[in-house]
C-alpha cells in the first residue's frame, strides 16, 4: 500500500506481523520463564495453568521463538551494522536522553541505540536457546552432564535478566519517543518523525521517490 | 492442591517466609556401617516393598548392581567397587547409595516449585511429589547425584528416608531389613556416638583410617557411613571427598538473583522518571516541514 503524502512508509505488513509475532512469545516466554526465576514470581505459572503446565510450554515457545526471530534476523541485519557515527551517537548518549538532537550526528535507518539492542537480542536469543536445550529436562535430560546442565542453568538466567532489560529499554525508547509505534503498527512514519530521528535514512528514502 | 500438613518443617523450597515450625524434633540419622555390610541388598528389596514400587527387571553385564544405577523406582542401590591396595591385596568395597538428606541440601536449593522439597526439623529432606513440576533442578542442584525423573510423570523421586514410617516412630524399611545390622537408625546424636565405638573397633584391627562420613561441606548430613577408609571416600563407588553445593548452583539460585530483579525494576523506574522529568520525545511543527519539505523536493 502506497503510504499517504507526507509518511515514509518503514515496516511492510510481513515485517509488522513477523515482530509482533515475536514480541507475544518472547513476553509469554519471559512471563513463564520469571515464574521459575524466583520464588516471588512462582505465581505467573498460573497464567499457563500451573507449573507443570509452564514447565511443559516454556520450551516449546522458546523452539517457536527461535523461528520468529530468524526472520527479523533475516529481515534486519544488514540495517544494524555498526559504523563510525554509531559510536560518535552512543558518546552522546546524555544529549540523546536530554532530546538535544542538534548535537547528534544524522542517523540513518537506525540509531546506535536500537542496533545494540538488535545484536544484544540476537546474543542473548542464541544464549538462551543453546542454554534452553542443555536444560531441557524431558527431552535431552539424558544427553547432557549435570555439570553442563549446571553451566547452562546459569546462562539461562544470566542471558533472561540481559534480555528483559534490554526489551524494558525497547519499549521505555517506543513509548518516549513519540511517533514511533506507528512505524510498527501502521508500517509508516511521518516526515517530521524521520526527519527528526532518522535524517539521513528519511533523505535516502526520499531519493529513492525520485526515480 | 493437596495440603502436608506439618509443624515441623525446617526448610521449604521456592519459599522466603518462615514454615511452620512451633514443633521441633530431634535430628535423626541413618548410619550405614560398610565393613558390616554384605552386599545381600535386603536393605534394596525392602526399599521396593516398603514403598510399594517395582523395578523393571534388568540384564546381567557381569557386576553385582542391579538394577545399574538409582531410578525412579530404586531408591537405594548397592554399589560394588574392587580396588587393589599398594600392597597387592584386594577389597570388595560395597556401598548402599541413596540420598544422604542433607543439612543444607542443594536439591532444595535449587527447587522452583514452592513446597515441592522441604526439610522436616527431625533433618530428613522429602519430595512433596504433587508439588513438584519436574523440571530436574533438583538434579543440578544435588552434590551426589541422586533424584532422578521419572520418564512417565516427570516428578522427581529418591529416598524419602521413610518420613512416614520415621514420623510414626518407626525405622526405615532398609533398616529392619538389614540381617547384619550394618544400618542403624536414631538421633544423629546416638548414631555419631555409636559409629564412635565402630570406629575404634576398626581401628583395633588395623584400619587405622577408619572414620565417620558427614561431610561438613553440605552441613552434615542425615545418612552417614562408617568407612573403614574414610581419608579415601572416593574408592567406595566415587563418594564425594568434600561435597558442597557447587558454586554453579550457589550463583544460580543465590544473591544474584534478588540483585538482578532489583536491577531490572530500577531500569523500568528509570524509565518512568526520565519520562516524567525529561518529558515526551515529541516531533514538532517544524520538523514536520522540513521533513515534508525533503520528500516534496525529491517528487513525492
Amino acid at each position: 500500500m502506497k503510504p499517504r503524502t507526507g509518511t515514509v512508509s518503514r515496516y511492510t505488513a510481513g515485517a509488522r506481523a513477523n515482530h509482533w509475532l515475536n514480541a507475544i512469545i518472547l513476553i509469554l516466554l519471559a512471563l513463564s520463564g520469571m515464574s521459575f526465576f524466583h520464588p516471588a514470581l512462582f505465581f505467573l505459572s498460573g497464567l499457563f495453568g500451573g507449573g507443570v503446565w509452564a514447565r511443559i510450554l516454556h520450551p516449546w515457545m522458546g523452539v517457536a521463538l527461535i523461528f520468529t526471530f530468524a526472520g527479523l534476523f533475516i529481515r534486519f541485519w544488514r540495517y544494524n551494522i555498526w559504523n563510525k557515527s554509531d559510536t560518535q551517537w552512543l558518546n552522546r548518549i546524555r544529549d540523546v536522553l536530554a532530546a538535544r538532537d542538534e548535537n547528534l550526528p544524522e542517523v540513518g535507518r537506525y540509531n546506535a541505540g536500537q542496533k545494540l539492542v538488535f545484536w544484544l537480542m540476537t546474543i542473548g536469543i542464541l544464549a538462551l536457546f543453546a542454554s534452553g536445550i542443555v536444560l531441557w529436562e524431558s527431552q535431552f535430560g539424558d544427553t547432557f552432564s549435570i555439570v553442563q546442565k549446571r553451566i547452562a542453568a546459569v546462562v539461562h538466567a544470566s542471558a533472561a535478566v540481559v534480555i528483559i532489560g534490554v526489551w524494558i529499554i525497547h519499549l521505555y525508547a517506543a513509548i518516549w519517543v513519540k511517533g514511533s509505534v506507528r512505524a510498527m503498527t501502521r508500517g509508516s512514519v511521518t516526515g517530521g518523525w524521520a526527519w527528526k530521528h532518522h535524517r539521513k535514512w528519511l533523505r535516502e528514502e526520499a531519493a529513492k521517490g525520485h526515480k | 492442591m493437596a495440603t502436608q500438613q506439618s509443624l515441623d518443617i525446617k526448610r521449604s523450597s521456592a519459599t522466603t517466609t518462615p514454615q511452620p515450625s512451633v514443633r521441633e524434633s530431634v535430628e535423626v540419622a541413618k548410619l550405614i556401617d560398610v565393613s558390616r555390610c554384605i552386599g545381600c541388598k535386603a536393605c534394596q528389596a525392602a526399599c521396593l516393598e516398603w514403598n510399594d514400587l517395582r523395578e523393571e527387571v534388568g540384564f546381567n553385564t557381569g557386576v553385582y548392581e542391579n538394577p545399574h544405577d538409582l531410578s525412579e523406582n530404586s531408591w537405594t542401590l548397592m554399589r560394588y567397587s574392587e580396588v587393589e591396595e599398594d600392597d597387592g591385596h584386594l577389597e570388595w568395597l560395597i556401598r548402599k547409595d541413596g540420598c544422604m538428606h542433607c543439612e543444607d541440601p542443594g536439591c532444595l536449593k535449587a527447587c522452583p516449585a514452592p513446597g515441592a522439597i522441604v526439610q522436616y526439623s527431625n533433618g530428613i529432606v522429602d519430595f512433596i511429589s504433587e508439588n513438584c513440576i519436574g523440571c530436574g533442578y533438583c538434579v543440578k542442584g544435588c552434590p551426589f547425584n541422586i533424584p532422578r525423573i521419572s520418564k512417565n510423570d516427570r516428578k522427581a523421586y529418591k529416598c524419602t528416608l521413610c518420613s512416614d514410617r520415621v514420623a510414626v516412630g518407626q525405622g526405615p524399611a532398609c533398616v529392619k531389613a538389614c540381617p547384619t545390622q550394618a544400618i542403624s537408625f536414631g538421633t544423629k546424636e546416638d548414631m555419631t556416638e555409636w559409629a564412635g565405638h565402630r570406629i575404634a573397633d576398626l581401628k583395633e584391627r588395623g584400619y587405622e583410617n577408619a572414620g565417620l562420613y558427614d561431610p561438613q561441606g553440605v552441613g552434615g548430613t542425615h545418612v552417614m557411613y562408617v568407612l573403614k577408609h574414610a581419608d579415601r571416600p572416593e574408592i567406595y563407588s566415587n563418594l564425594p571427598k568434600d561435597p558442597h553445593i557447587s558454586s554453579l548452583v550457589e550463583a544460580w539460585k543465590g544473591w544474584p538473583k534478588p540483585v538482578a530483579l532489583a536491577g531490572l525494576g530500577l531500569t523500568a523506574l528509570l524509565g518512568f522518571f526520565h519520562y516524567v522529568t525529561a518529558g515526551p520525545n515529541e516531533v514538532d511543527e517544524d520538523d514536520e516541514d522540513k521533513g515534508k519539505r525533503t520528500l516534496e523536493q525529491n517528487g513525492r
